[in-house]
């Protein structure tokens, strides 16, 4: 099976033959590198941008404003703080003019830690994007996700941010992409650049993909079960999903893993029906937990759900520090791991109502 | 015009055929429109100060003073949507350059009334931050300088396209080039093998808001920056409407013909000090650009009552706007949220497969 980098390099790909992609840029994205994490190796449009965030986004939405449909890559979201007044105004120019630009263009960037990336490869971002009205902000934590999430934000006419677990990057899917070949061997050699010298001669040999759209705005529940409700996306899903079923061996009770692959618009109606029927809820993220986009969910949930509730909603967050020490302890204790999500998780199912 | 502007008379009368500034000339005629609409951005800012300062609009900021250079590149765009035509990433004090592209007083006037006609932004923007797609006005900001990282993207679409002569062009004041985004446009605009069309200018007032620009820069020249990416510009006198078309025309002809950057710096005056928060008082200090222009005509042989005509005929022409404006509709409490995403579709995204319609549910 692919993995979630293979999914967003083979959507790319799709995006380039079908959809209109005219540029795939940024730091490192073109050939010969084809981006730090592999994202945009082979790929007919990539090309090498100067060392320039801001330039980065301002080409993307200038393109966009002449009708190109640009893919710009951030090399890690760590260095996408000093651009982010031109992602506001790239948020705010299909209201400004009244409807008159829409801007399609997409952002992709590697978020989250887990690549033992210290103070400066390991923030993460939704927080801070979902606090750019007029975007779109989506995070897929699996390869087919990746591939779905990811045509979408290219066809989608509005300016769409897709977070990349880094951790997850590397890990295989589960399913396989429509198009992709059954062995995945056969598919690293046809889409994966070799490394050292034939890397200059070389052609992606892609396979014949197929589109798959997984709609913006939509949750896909992982785990079903009435123990609890348990929120999350991009590396911290997968702990989740673990953390869910060794309690459901251990205690015998199955929580509801919901991975929101969505953070705007997020999927409503899919919380809101999970903490109807279970009365209890944890989120689970890694960004730091002050004004955290789970403290945005929490609020709506104790707004609507109030009288729902059995227990007292949580959100399982990051400390709310400068950074993330590079000796593994800092790592450890500073993001949600699985020991840390199994006990907010044990807790909420075994709290006396 | 109705009379000879030379005699005043409706006889037919001998023009001089060209009007010199220095060893550079235009047509008398082409004098008398680039006058004319400079007057009637002068008359409609300066009815919008009045507007700010009555109630009838809040804040307050445009060009009185960059009429000259403003007009004569207005007249110089190619005019039109898509990249075959020239993109334009104005500064906020570009007003004079859109009534010289054609567009009706009565939009500004609607913009500094907010109302719900204002086609620019539907009452939401401040005045003279225009949006025009079918004239490729990009939407302006108040962030300075992020058009210029913009207008590199606008210029690559332009330069892809065969047999294209269109440009871009991006405008903005000379203490915003201390921002990263104008060296980002000078490095964007000269890739190696990928230069692309954008005519960058910069208006040189000499102030940003209260700071002297010589007392927080040491180049000589703004323009001297283009120097090492290889961009060609040249600093022309901005208040000089026949100095500025020349300099213009040499700036435009140069990136549309060889679909790489030019250089333009335009001293102009600030006639009414930053905006409205300032004051918008008249400064004396600033030299008036129609007053010199009207000297230069006068001394041609115009006639004085031509000149005062146009003063007129502008202000009538704007009292009608500004009685029109004030009795259209404001916008409504439900467009808040209107525009806030462009309609997409339920299979691509399921909650706002239109609009934004608040928070998700
Ligand atoms: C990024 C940013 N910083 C600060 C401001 C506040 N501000 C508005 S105009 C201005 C001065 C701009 O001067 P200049 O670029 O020379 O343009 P001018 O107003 O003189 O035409 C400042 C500091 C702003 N709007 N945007």
């Amino acid at each position: 099976m692919a993995t979630l980098v293979q999914a967003v390099r083979l959507a790319l790909h799709y995006g380039e033959e079908h959809l209109g992609v005219t540029d795939v840029f940024g730091e490192d994205v073109g050939p010969p590198l084809g981006g730090v994490f592999t994202a945009t190796q082979g790929l007919r449009t990539a090309w090498n941008s100067p060392l320039d965030e801001r330039g980065i986004i301002g080409m993307a939405m200038g393109i966009a404003y002449a009708g190109g449909r640009p893919v710009a890559e951030i090399q890690f979201c760590d260095y996408g703080f000093n651009v982010i007044d031109l992602l506001k105004v790239a948020g705010n120019q299909y209201w400004a003019g009244a409807g008159q630009y829409p801007l399609p263009m997409v952002v992709m960037t590697p978020s989250g830690s887990g690549i033992r990336g210290s103070l400066y490869h390991s923030h993460s971002f939704e927080s801070w994007a979902s606090r750019l009205p007029g975007w779109k902000i989506v995070m897929p934590s699996n390869a087919l996700d990746a591939y779905g999430l990811m045509l979408s934000a290219i066809e989608d006419p509005n300016p769409v941010l897709v977070l990349l677990p880094k951790a997850l990057l590397r890990v295989r899917g589960e399913q396989r992409l429509p198009g992709e070949p059954d062995d995945e061997n056969e598919l690293k050699e046809r889409i994966d650049a070799p490394v050292g010298e034939a890397r200059t001669t070389w052609q992606p040999r892609w396979p014949k993909m197929e589109p798959y759209f997984v709609p913006i705005g939509k949750a896909s529940t992982v785990r079903e079960g009435d123990a609890c409700t348990v929120i999350s996306y991009g590396r911290t899903l997968p702990l989740a999903v673990q953390a869910a079923d060794e309690l459901a061996t251990e205690l015998g009770n199955r929580a509801e893993v919901i991975d929101l692959r969505s953070i705007f618009p997020y999927d409503w109606k899919c919380i809101s029906q999970s903490v109807s029927k279970t009365g209890r809820l944890l989120i689970v993220n890694e960004d730091t937990e002050v004004t955290n986009f789970g403290e945005h969910l929490l609020r709506r949930v104790i707004e609507h759900h109030f009288y729902d509730l059995l227990v007292r909603p949580r959100l399982l967050a990051g400390k709310h520090v400068p950074g993330i020490g590079l000796n593994q302890v800092y790592e450890q204790n500073t993001v949600p791991q699985l020991r840390h999500i199994k006990q907010a998780m044990s807790e909420v199912i075994l709290e006396q109502a | 015009m109705n009379s000879d502007p030379l005699t005043g008379d409706d006889a037919v009368a001998i023009l001089p055929t060209l009007v010199y500034s220095g060893r550079e000339s235009l047509p008398l005629e082409q004098c008398l429109t680039i006058h004319r609409l400079m007057v009637r951005a002068r008359v409609m800012e300066e009815r919008m100060i009045k507007m700010s300062k009555s109630g009838l609009g809040h804040f307050w900021i445009g060009g009185p003073g960059e009429e000259a250079f403003n007009v004569a590149l207005g007249l110089q765009i190619r005019r039109g949507q898509g990249p075959r035509y020239d993109y334009l990433h104005l500064h906020y004090r570009n007003s004079a350059l859109m009534l010289a592209l054609g567009m009706p007083v009565i939009e500004s006037i609607r913009q500094m009334a907010m109302t719900a006609t204002d086609s620019h932004s539907l009452g939401r923007n401040f005045v003279g931050h225009f949006c025009k797609r079918e004239w490729n006005v990009i939407p302006v900001t108040s962030v300075i300088e992020v058009q210029y990282a913009m207008a590199p993207g606008t210029a690559l679409m332009q330069k892809r396209l065969p047999d294209s002569e269109g440009v871009t062009v991006v405008l903005g004041g000379e203490a915003g080039t201390a921002e990263g985004d104008f060296a980002s446009c000078l490095i964007w605009s000269t890739l190696p093998g990928r230069e692309v069309p954008v005519l960058i200018v910069v208006t040189n007032n000499g102030y940003g808001i209260s700071t002297p620009a010589c007392s927080v820069h040491s180049e000589r020249h703004v323009v001297d920056r283009g120097i090492p990416f290889g961009v060609p510009g040249e600093v022309v006198d901005g208040n000089d409407p026949i100095r500025a078309w020349h300099a213009v025309e040499r700036g435009l002809m140069h990136c549309r013909a060889t679909r790489t950057p030019f250089f333009l710096e335009a001293n102009v005056s600030r006639l009414f000090g930053h905006s409205s928060s300032s004051g918008a008082l008249r400064d004396r200090t600033q030299e008036d650009p129609i007053e010199r222009f009207e000297r230069i005509l006068l001394d041609e042989g115009v006639d004085r009552g031509h000149l005062d005509q146009m003063h007129e005929d502008a202000h009538t022409e704007v009292e009608q706007a500004v009685e029109q404006a004030l009795n259209e509709p404001m916008p409504r409490p439900e467009d808040v949220e209107r525009y806030t995403y462009a309609a997409s579709r339920p299979e691509i995204d399921a909650v706002y497969p239109d609009d934004y319609t608040g928070l998700p549910n």
